[in-house]
């Protein structure tokens, strides 16, 4: 007597698990197979391909007809199944009801609609079936707009797939990084670049608000008021297990059908497996697990023994052209290390997690062939203590001994290529070398190898040096830190040739060693991508140091200063005044005349600081940005307005230049002085950037210092106009901005660049100088703004975020 | 004992930056990460006595912003070539909450 199956779903796992049974016992069951779907099972992970267009749905049929009538089961393919008789065992589809000894279900899961406005409108759609797949194909039409409302792995899939077909797709996702539950940052950023590189948009962090539309979808609105046009809308936020008839059958269900090691729910008759149920406390969507669930489902139907025990399971994203892998838990924790491997020449990123002598996450991006390796080695525990040293190079390298860089670059035949940007080979570097281009400069001006992108520098390094033995010494310039191998000229010149534009782009592409950087590089990273990207880069405040990001400069004790501009260095009654009144009240402990001609209040405790820039704003007083790697003074003489010497408004001018200048950041401080005559009182030959006014008009000079080195000016040229000075002065100061490295004072950059080179692009070339100005002007409408006001406004941001002193007298 | 305090919300602290609490021996600096871990550390460099609370934070360290020391978060100590610790507190965050162990500092106070 055969026993009665009924098995509700025909999706992965009950295909698999019914292979397992009736392989093992064909001839013991009556299985009577229903299917919301109007189809039998097929490989539904393998749905992107055919989204795509890289397969037909024919190739991802895994039991066709004949597989189904062979085996005498009895297909009810579209039929719903709408109650569970659990006291009489049957269930009822709208065609009637069928008798079971043994109940199988294996709903699934349904996809999950955000409850936005908009969600019901024709053209929106989830990814779950054929039925999405081909509602996707029909509207991914070129030129056509989609968006995606999901980053995870299925709304990629459903990305990538439309774009492949032409559509101009767009994908929004809630979260800073995309598949944040597989990758992490790094991993998140690589697939984000490459994913933009196949022409998909995506807008990380955007909550949606709406869908718009009249008829049908037109357009997504976000939260932060973006609106993106959209022909077809795909849903992808996630899924959750399909339980309602579960419910209605009072069978134990918490978050999805609650079953034991033997995938029994709740009645004794009924069994559940796949995306629908719940095994202590845990869900799932992966195909691993589920098959796993499909053989002691099999093996207990069949009275054998086994158990369900989930294992951890590892994912890849199946994205033609994307390479990724994560497998077992990678975030951090304390306990826990990161062996971290980049090659950003080939947008490779590997990082390992190390949990004492265990493996215990991996995330791969670009190189996953020892994915599965990794994953053995985590799912089973294995001690790797003695792996650890070559551990993250795979298993092609255990066993071998530790690499030498240049024995293994020496060991590269001729024809090997370094550089991937100009095709240069190994060979041909050796054979500069042996004609006599000892320096890379050399050998980059011969050969072009490291002189497009740069990222090659350290090899093109290691092949010198295995070329020239001893003699070579590498990179006269050392490099920016200890985060780095690449010099700070390096460094610029790759944030504008890759065009990099944010510090976790950099650190990735240029294969940064450490996590975060350091306090010495994140303040030239954050300086080079301002300067470099004034509209599209946000300036990092948590990447300045500690007198830029406080905008006051903070003193031994831990109080801070407080400078207010002073135009040119005149003042008014109404400025001393509203200074003293500020004085007064935050008991600032010392007042003190600078240098640079305006009033230090000393002593000033943080969270006084918002007050008391208050008070100076509401007197018409700015930051006089005295902390700065920026404009600080122009320190002007009186000039003809007063003095019998003078020959020009040397005040008049100075006040222009600073409030041409004031705001903008530069690689170290710059400071001005301009002079109304050639007895120079206000001292302008020993300042970055110098003006002594004559009779004839106007002497600019250059690269002075007055600090640790003491250095006068060396003559820029001589112009007849103010409006001439300024045009000059700002392009000088931009030429500096993009040039020099950080921290470099104008006259260390000049000794490096030499003033013939300065002149050539400021003096000897109006359209370039022009152009510099044009672009200084350009950052001036992104930072020529008054911080003082800005913080001012949050003062609680300044004070402590608790006061536990209050509690204790309390 | 252990005597939690909720000091204040995780958004208040900026990632990569630190707030302070102050306590009646001294201030407390409480850093939150790029990855939203909270650590609480005696916000005094044991070398000059800089405001750690304003160093830049990179990864699980702080460079203390008078000369540059670095120290480790996780267990408060210099980095490097420097020598000397920092005191840690106890600290989590719950709900978006941090929550200090503070109690150690005050009770030095009252001894």
């Amino acid at each position: 007597m055969k026993q009665k199956l009924v098995v509700i779903g025909a999706g992965m796992a009950s295909g698999r698990m019914l292979e397992h049974l009736l392989d093992a016992d064909p001839d013991g069951w009556d299985v009577t197979l229903f299917n919301a779907e109007p189809r039998g099972n097929y490989n539904r992970i393998m749905l992107s391909p055919v989204l795509s267009g890289e397969k037909s749905f024919d190739q991802i049929v895994t039991h066709d007809a004949d597989w189904y009538t062979s085996r005498g089961i009895d297909c009810r393919f579209g039929e719903t199944i709408v109650r569970i008789d659990r006291a009489n065992r049957v269930v009822y589809s709208p065609r009637g009801g069928v008798p079971y000894d043994r109940l199988v279900i294996a709903t699934g899961s349904a996809p999950f609609i955000i409850p936005v406005p908009g969600r019901d409108l024709p053209g929106v759609c989830t990814y779950r079936d054929l039925e999405d797949t081909n509602a996707m194909i029909a509207a991914a039409k070129p030129g056509a707009h989609a968006v995606v409302i999901g980053g995870g792995l299925l709304g990629l899939e459903a990305a990538a797939g439309m774009a492949a077909r032409g559509a101009e797709v767009t994908v929004i996702h809630l979260i800073g990084h995309l598949m944040e539950r597989q990758l992490d940052p790094a991993a998140g950023y690589l697939l984000q670049r490459d994913l933009e590189k196949k022409g998909i948009r995506v807008h990380c962090k955007g909550a949606t608000k709406a869908i718009l539309g009249k008829d049908r979808v037109e357009a997504v609105l976000l939260e932060d008021g973006t609106v993106y046009p959209a022909d077809l809308v795909c849903m992808a936020v996630g899924i959750r297990p399909e339980v309602r008839l579960a419910n209605d059958a009072h069978l134990e269900v918490a978050r999805g059908i609650v079953v034991d090691d033997r995938m029994r729910t709740s009645d004794p008759a009924i069994f559940a497996l796949g995306e629908c149920v719940e095994h202590d406390r845990q869900l799932f969507g992966l195909v691993a697990p589920l098959y796993d669930q499909a053989r002691v489902l099999a093996a207990t139907l069949l009275g054998q023994d086994a158990a369900f025990r989930p294992v951890q399971t590892a994912t890849k994203l199946k994205v033609t052209g994307v390479d990724l892998f994560s497998a077992g838990d990678f975030a951090e924790a304390p306990g826990r290390e990161d062996i971290v491997f980049r090659d950003p020449g080939r947008g490779i990123y590997k990082r390992l997690v190390l949990e004492g002598d265990r493996l215990c996450g991996a995330v791969m991006y670009g190189d996953t062939a020892d994915g599965n390796w990794f994953f053995g080695l985590i799912r089973d525990g294995t001690d790797i203590s003695a792996l650890r040293e070559t551990l993250i190079f795979g298993p092609a390298f255990q066993g071998g001994a530790t690499a030498d860089p240049i024995a293994a670059v020496a060991a590269l035949p001729p024809e090997a290529e370094i550089c991937g940007c100009n095709g240069v080979c190994k060979g041909r570097i050796v054979q500069a070398v042996e004609g006599g281009a000892t320096t890379l400069d050399a050998v980059r001006s011969l050969t072009k190898a490291s002189a497009s992108c740069g990222t090659c520098t350290g090899l093109v390094e290691q092949v010198m040096a295995a070329t020239l033995g001893g003699a070579f010494t590498a990179n006269a310039n050392p490099p920016m830190c200890r985060c780095t191998d690449h010099t700070h000229d390096d460094v610029r010149r790759l944030i504008r040739t890759l065009g990099l534009k944010s510090i976790p782009a950099v650190m990735q592409e240029l294969g940064w060693k450490t996590a975060g950087g350091c306090a010495n590089c994140r303040p030239a990273l954050n300086y080079y991508l301002l300067a470099d990207w004034p509209l599209d880069y946000r300036d990092d405040r948590q990447s300045r140091f500690v007198n830029e990001r406080n905008h006051a400069n903070i003193q031994k004790d831990g109080t801070y200063s407080v400078v207010p501009r002073m135009w040119g260095g005149v003042t008014t009654p109404a400025e001393l005044r509203a200074i003293a009144d500020a004085a007064d009240r935050y008991a600032v402990p010392m007042v003190k005349v600078t240098g640079g001609q305006r009033i230090d209040l000393l002593g000033v405790r943080k969270e006084d600081l918002p007050a008391i820039w208050s008070d100076l704003n509401a007197a018409g007083m700015v930051s006089g940005h005295a902390y700065s790697k920026g404009l600080r003074t122009v320190k002007t003489c009186v000039g003809s307005e007063f003095c019998r010497f003078g020959t020009q408004d040397s005040t008049g001018l100075g006040i222009r230049l600073e409030k041409l200048l004031w705001g903008s950041w530069t690689p170290a401080k710059v400071k001005l002085a301009v002079s109304g005559c050639p007895r120079n009182c206000a001292e302008a030959t020993c300042k970055d950037v110098g003006v002594v006014c004559v009779d004839s008009g106007y002497q600019i000079s250059v690269a002075g210092a007055a600090g640790m080195d003491v250095k006068e000016t060396e003559a820029l040229c001589t112009v007849a106009t103010e409006d001439e000075v300024l045009e000059t002065v700002a392009a000088f100061i931009q030429l500096y901005r993009e040039n020099s490295r950080y921290l470099h004072r104008i006259y260390k950059w000049v000794a490096k660049v030499g003033l013939v080179w300065c002149k050539a692009q400021v003096v000897a070339d109006p359209a370039n100088r022009r152009a510099l100005y044009d672009r200084f002007l350009l950052s001036q409408t992104v930072y020529q703004t008054d911080p003082w006001a800005e913080h001012a406004a949050t003062p609680r941001d300044w004070a402590p975020m608790a006061d536990l002193t209050l509690r204790a007298a309390e | 004992m252990t005597s939690l305090t909720d000091i204040g919300a995780l958004d208040d602290i900026p990632r990569q930056g630190a707030r302070v609490v102050r306590t009646t021996a001294g201030c407390i600096a409480i850093f939150r990460t790029a990855d939203d871990r909270v650590f609480a550390l005696e916000d005094r460099c044991p070398h000059k006595g800089g405001p750690l609370s304003e160093g830049i934070l990179h990864g699980d360290s702080v460079t203390c912003p008078l000369h540059a020391w670095v120290f480790d978060l996780n267990t408060g100590q210099a980095l490097g070539a420097d020598e000397g610790a920092v005191r840690r507190f106890a600290v989590r965050v719950e709900g978006g909450r941090i929550l200090l162990d503070a109690g150690l500092m005050q009770r030095r106070s009252a001894a």
